[in-house]
């Protein structure tokens, strides 16, 4: 086949550049020109290198609210998975019951993360809330306010009630996909209820749990608002995690310099997860085909 | 091994069926022998999915019952009734290997380690996978897969029988013949009762030593291959086996002769007086083109299938099939159709009617 040379082919692409660069491109730039600058004021910058980077690297204060991060996300996701596993393996399969399931489960997702905040914030309280006064009625000492597990507990909680909804959901969608003849000839080959989860349900699921976990590890990795509205950052600094930590340094202390470098390695953490989750699920259709 | 005894059996998919079009299953009685192939063979939707999942306990009959030998195990659940299935689609444990989905039916029964090696060694052998043991069944072709179900079936010694729904729907065309002639031999060295459900008759013809035919809810005939084709006992079956199928005319029975417009058609038998809708059924395999013998006879069309042709024609304003020889001349002058008279079936409201000697 004859093929014509025609450079002009290049000018289609321009709408898709276009819309790219002012979508992330530009953006991103910004983020990275405060990085490796620095400023006396007067809007004057000047050339700082890899700085602030160096100085991120080197302090406790970052690395608390990583390990913060990552402790949260490792806590929420081993509560959700398996929670929703659970949930999603209980929810009747067909018939009214199903559907009313289905919009008590995804009710807590139509709710705007600030007033999944507020709910919690005023629930949780020792004074007013149903949940702290009724705790604290008990003989229960408990105030999120004061104390540091309390508040977590009361994060952990509210992104459980929040979320779990989601991986349920998910799963719900891998079971309702297997076919009745699996179960049929488990049944025949007299295979346990666990044999039949653990063989014939957990593979089925494995796509979509990862799409679950994933999601919720990127969320969960960036969760701002809910804490924020709840103990904002506090008591201290227990419940800051990154996002939290980011807004403070460059809303609150102005430091655009530090918090450029903190946002470039804040989002290279989650390109890197996301690129490893993706490489897996990638891997795991493989298999399947 | 078992015999399966039907006894009385009738299903109905609505909880209080009034008359006999409620059930999608309606009365019957069969003895299934033990150590023998059956295939079940009708169209969609006429009963036989129904049928084997009673037999497979994963639907409870509205009426009677049914035996494994002397067994009652109408309400048994379908593990106690230790049964192998082979489904419509390869159902197979996919993250095992090929050896640890054999070992399976026999790992939950509690079997020792070295009896397990043992039978999944041999069961192996005859399903021709020892070279595949330790792979991953997931990655396996669908027809692999259909042969690790019916490995898993065959692994307990003591199973009743196996079940196969239509298990070669997904089957390359070429594996198909390959399985069902694999299949078959199977059961020839190991004498499973088998029951095969099928709508494919040439599948059902190959596989089976008595072909069930069902229709409309009910069992038809139940017969070897041979009695299919020369004796359908229901217009059913003269036209759902062959290929084309029976030819059906409505006809008039006067003793040995049926009338087809006024004209006479000679029978080898006689009848009594026949009511309600009469036919005459004749194979397209026994009815010939001639010249001079037989009744008037217009043909529209030949088609050549290769081995045979195929003559389509139109006799008293009816359609007719007939199966000329490959190398049959059909010329202009063929304007006459003769029936091979010990060929000719006559049915009565679709039934067939059997007569006494002429």
């Amino acid at each position: 086949m004859q093929k014509t040379p025609n450079q002009k082919a290049w000018f289609l692409v321009l709408p898709v550049l276009v819309l790219v660069a002012f979508s992330a491109v530009i953006p991103l730039m910004t983020v990275v020109n405060y990085a490796v600058q620095d400023t006396f004021g007067n809007n004057r910058f000047f050339w700082a290198g890899l700085t602030w980077f160096d100085d991120l690297l080197a302090s406790d204060r970052m690395w608390n609210a990583l390990g913060r991060q990552v402790a949260f996300s490792a806590i929420i996701l081993a509560i959700e998975i398996p929670l929703g596993i659970f949930v999603a393996l209980n929810m009747p399969k067909r018939g009214v019951w199903a559907s009313v399931c289905l919009v008590l489960m995804a009710l807590p997702l139509l709710i705007p993360f600030n007033v999944v905040g507020t709910i919690w914030q005023i629930f949780g309280r020792v004074d007013i809330g149903l949940l702290g006064y009724a705790l604290s009625a008990a003989g229960i000492d408990y105030n999120y306010t004061q104390d540091a597990v309390d508040a977590w507990i009361t994060v952990v909680v509210m992104d459980v009630w929040h979320w779990t909804s989601l991986v349920a959901l998910l799963a719900y969608a891998g079971l309702q996909s297997i076919p009745g003849a699996y179960y049929q000839a488990a049944r025949i080959d007299q295979a346990s209820r666990w044999a039949v989860f653990r063989y014939i349900e957990l593979p089925k699921m494995a796509g979509v749990l990862m799409i679950a976990i994933l999601l919720r590890f990127m969320d969960s990795f960036m969760i701002y608002t809910e804490p924020f509205v709840v103990t904002g950052g506090g008591p201290g600094n227990a419940t800051t995690f990154l996002s939290i930590d980011l807004v403070k340094m460059a809303m609150g202390q102005f430091d655009l310099g530090p918090a450029g470098a903190f946002s470039l390695m804040y989002f290279l953490v989650i390109l890197a997860v996301s690129w490893a989750f993706y490489t897996v699920m990638v891997n795991l259709d493989k298999r399947e085909g | 091994m078992a015999r399966i005894t039907l006894d009385n059996l009738a299903h109905s998919y609505l909880p209080d069926p009034r008359g006999e079009d409620d059930y999608a299953l309606k009365q019957l009685d069969h003895v299934w022998q033990d150590g023998e192939a059956y295939a079940l063979l009708g169209a969609s939707g006429c009963g036989k999915s129904t049928l084997l999942n009673i037999i497979s306990g994963l639907l409870q009959p509205s009426r009677g019952r049914i035996l494994f030998d002397d067994f009652d195990v109408t309400h048994a659940a379908t593990a106690e009734r230790n049964i192998a299935q082979v489904f419509q689609f390869p159902v197979v444990y996919d993250t095992m290997t090929v050896r640890q989905n054999l070992a399976f039916p026999l790992k939950n029964r509690g079997a020792s380690a070295s009896y397990i090696a043992q039978r999944v060694q041999t069961i192996a052998a005859m399903i021709g996978m020892e070279s595949v043991l330790d792979r991953k069944a997931r990655g396996l072709t669908a027809d692999a897969k259909q042969k690790i179900s019916l490995g898993r079936g065959m692994v307990r010694e003591d199973v009743n029988a196996l079940l196969f729904d239509e298990p070669l729907t997904v089957i390359d065309p070429h594996m198909k013949w390959e399985l069902r002639t694999q299949l078959k031999s199977l059961h020839r060295d190991f004498g499973h009762t088998m029951i095969y459900v099928t709508h494919d008759q040439t599948e059902a013809l190959t596989f089976a030593d008595k072909v069930v035919v069902m229709h409309d809810g009910r069992v038809v005939q139940i017969g070897t291959p041979e009695d299919l084709f020369e004796r359908p006992a229901h217009t059913f079956v003269g036209y759902f086996i062959g290929s084309p199928g029976m030819n059906v005319i409505p006809a008039k029975i006067e003793g040995a002769r049926a009338y087809v417009n006024g004209a006479e058609i000679a029978l080898e038998r006689g009848y009594t007086a026949l009511s309600g809708k009469v036919e005459i059924g004749v194979r397209p395999e026994f009815a010939r083109l001639s010249a001079t013998e037989g009744l008037p006879v217009r043909i529209r069309r030949v088609e050549d299938v290769g081995r045979h042709k195929i003559v389509r024609a139109e006799f008293f304003g009816h359609d007719i099939n007939i199966v000329a020889a490959e190398d049959e001349n059909i010329g202009s002058d063929k304007t006459r159709v003769a029936f091979d008279p010990a060929r000719v079936n006559v049915y009565a409201n679709d039934w067939l009617v059997e007569g006494s000697a002429a």
